[in-house]
């Protein structure tokens, strides 16, 4: 192996143990904030690791929309939500045997699984490498616009269908809260329909009598 | 690069009919005030026609691969989407006044219903685990906004919450087994896939890991034990108008995924995915039939009846021959038509302010009203496979083909399952007959179109009974392999 295949090797070890670290962190932070801040060190090595493959536009996207904006806003509901983190750690004791027995056993079945190089890699057909020239960006675009363009259709109906379920479950007809009603805004014609005068002289006698 | 043709877009045209008239429906939620509620239901009905009308129209012998060998136009996909048009039909007879008394009958809930089901045709008609993976998303994200449309009731939103937390993990689920079989593969084409791993002379342990994965995930949206948790909490706790959709147009959709993947793409590799099902199987038959002895709310009850029929769908799938995915489409059928049935009693039973939950709530219904006590008797009936009704046709083509298959032992367990479950159907029948109705219970009031509806729906159960040879040849016509 060349010395330049071996940093390339070493570097994707490094950062997908970077993710597995990271990952485990998420789950067993005290803090849900560095929980967070863990989930966003995830997504950084993630993007690296995408970035190393060959696919920058997919790192940035991840780097910008998951940890940009999607982490920031993860980090806002958690602190903003007074989170007790003693009372969510309290069933802890009682099912941490059976997750244990069956994180366990998963594990097991991976190992042995990897273990007898049962797994079938070596039929993996290998990617081709991209020659010079073609842009990252605008391969996938052309396969995400011709040959899944059925399927981001579909994306974008689930888009839509997350607007109308954000709403259906968030807003709310109370009497009370002033909202702006622009057809009663624009209904006004006359001077007297948006604008009420008081007789201040009136309030400033009843002060004084009383 | 193919470039699309007419035939592309004709193989999707019920999906983008529909996808066109939810977004009219939609602007008419949004902006019309008077009428709106007739102008929705009527509308919706009317799509609905209409999509039947389409899908009769290009049901035809051969099948079409579409956009990429994303889609998929075939015969068996085309009888599942009619089924699936006349349940949802169905569904808006039946809860329009269910859902009116418990001012929830907005016009999400047509809009929102619509898309889970564009949502179950995705599904039906997919190709491709992406277009799978799609489609069950779409109509998994409308159904955790339908369970909690009632946001002011605690146990709505505790249902809808365990259902989204639980089929969040499901859709990871599925999702990490289509990367690992894409990554070992290089496809995510059913039919290309299964002629990969068919040419392989024996597939790595990496794709049977990542194929446990994705039927995972599919035994979850058909309730099968052990990822049945969800769906008792979820019919107990959505408003009945909900838990009706959730509980029949899925599983039609579930089964085409079944179908699709196991059946059309691996269908060569039958050995290895039959014991696979084989354990889901026997586990859905026992916890369906023993747990649902001890419930008493009618709604969870009917929740392990669905995981029980579950089971049986999968006995036949897992015969893996012709006979056995007949059977198992022939099962799927009666059970949606069953389970419309007894939430439409439900329904018919609950009245503003009152829902009905507990067994007991059914007590002396023939006094009440010996009409729907006989159409509840005929689906309790067809629930247990009581001959001559439609459900013991579906239990022993099912049987049959396990039988075929020289699985003796799972068929006899089966029967006794079956048996087992024949004891709490019988005991509501039981409930109805010989026991006294409470003196002070209002009657029955619904309108016309909803009693004839029901009525129709019972009788179907009779008719199919006595003449099963029309559904049985019409799934034999369209499972052609």
């Amino acid at each position: 192996m060349s010395p330049g295949a071996i940093t390339y090797q070493a570097l994707f070890y490094l950062f997908a143990a970077g993710i597995v670290f990271s990952g485990l962190r998420v789950i067993t932070a005290r803090n849900p904030v560095h929980s967070a801040l863990f989930l966003v060190l995830a997504l950084v090595n993630a993007a690296i690791l995408w970035v190393q493959m060959g696919a920058e536009f997919l790192g940035i996207i991840l780097v910008l929309v998951y940890v940009g904006a999607v982490m920031v806003m993860f980090l806002f509901v958690v602190m903003m939500l007074d989170i007790n983190a003693a009372t969510m750690r309290k069933g802890m004791t009682r099912y941490a045997p059976l997750g244990l027995i069956i994180s366990g056993l998963i594990a097991a079945e991976i190992g042995w699984a990897l273990w007898g190089h049962y797994l079938g890699i070596a039929n993996t057909p290998h990617t081709a490498v991209a020659p010079a020239g073609i842009s990252n960006t605008e391969e996938l675009g052309r396969a995400l616009y011709t040959h899944y363009i059925y399927v981001f259709e579909i994306a974008a109906v689930i888009l839509l269908l997350g607007i109308i379920s954000a709403i259906v479950l968030t807003l709310r007809w109370r009497p009370n809260t002033r909202r702006q009603d622009i057809n009663q805004q624009l209904r006004v014609h006359k001077t007297s329909d948006h604008m009420r005068l008081v007789d201040l002289r009136d309030n400033s006698r009843g002060r004084k009598e009383s | 690069m193919m470039s699309l043709t007419a035939t592309d877009y004709i193989a999707a045209l019920p999906q983008i009919f529909l996808l066109g008239m939810v977004c009219v429906l939609l602007m008419f939620a949004v902006f019309v005030k008077n009428g709106r509620d007739e102008v929705l239901h009527y509308g919706s009905l009317g799509t609905l026609a209409a999509l039947a009308i389409i899908t009769g129209e290009l049901l035809r012998g051969h099948s079409i691969i579409a956009f990429n060998g994303m889609l998929i136009q075939d015969a068996m996909g085309d009888v599942l989407m009619l089924f699936a048009y006349a349940i949802t039909a169905a569904i808006f007879v039946y809860a329009r006044g269910y859902l009116k008394d418990r001012n929830l009958l907005s016009g999400e809930f047509y809009i929102l219903t619509l898309l889970a089901l564009l949502g179950a045709m995705i599904v039906i008609q997919g190709y491709n685990l992406i277009t799978l993976y799609m489609g069950i998303e779409l109509m998994a994200l409308s159904l955790y906004t339908l369970v909690a449309l009632s946001r002011e009731d605690s146990r709505a939103s505790e249902a809808a919450m365990k259902f989204f937390i639980l089929g969040a993990i499901s859709s990871g689920t599925l999702l990490f087994g289509m990367s690992l079989i894409y990554g070992l593969t290089g496809t995510l084409n059913i039919g290309i896939l299964g002629a990969k791993l068919a040419a392989t002379p024996a597939p790595g342990l990496g794709v049977w890991i990542g194929l446990g994965f994705v039927v995972v995930s599919m035994a979850f949206e058909l309730g099968a034990v052990p990822f049945h948790m969800w769906v008792p909490d979820v019919y107990e706790g959505a408003p009945s108008g909900m838990a009706i959709f959730v509980g029949s147009v899925p599983k039609l959709a579930g089964f085409a995924f079944f179908m699709r993947l196991l059946a059309e793409g691996l269908g060569d590799l039958h050995g290895g995915w039959l014991w696979l099902l084989t354990a889901l199987a026997v586990g859905s038959l026992f916890i369906g039939a023993v747990v649902a002895i001890a419930q008493t709310n009618i709604k969870r009850m009917l929740a392990y009846s669905t995981i029980n029929h579950a089971g049986f769908i999968l006995l036949g799938i897992l015969a893996g021959t012709a006979e056995g995915y007949r059977a198992a489409m022939f099962y799927v059928i009666a059970y949606v038509i069953m389970f419309a049935g007894a939430f439409g009693i439900i329904m018919l039973l609950s009245r503003a302010g009152f829902d009905v939950e507990k067994i007991e709530d059914l007590r002396g219904l023939n006094e009440r009203s010996p009409w729907f006590a006989f159409v509840m008797l005929m689906i309790m009936f067809s629930m247990a496979g009581a001959p001559p009704f439609l459900g013991f046709f579906a239990k022993v083509e099912v049987i049959k083909a396990v039988l075929d298959i020289n699985m003796t032992w799972l068929a006899v367990f089966s029967v006794v399952m079956a048996v087992i479950a024949a004891f709490y159907y019988l005991r509501i029948v039981r409930l109805m007959y010989f026991d006294r109705a409470d003196p002070d219970a209002p009657g029955i009031i619904a309108t016309p179109d909803f009693k004839l509806l029901l009525s129709v729906n019972g009788l179907v159960l009779l008719g199919l009974g006595i003449f099963p040879g029309g559904l049985l040849a019409l799934c034999k016509a369209v499972i052609g392999f």
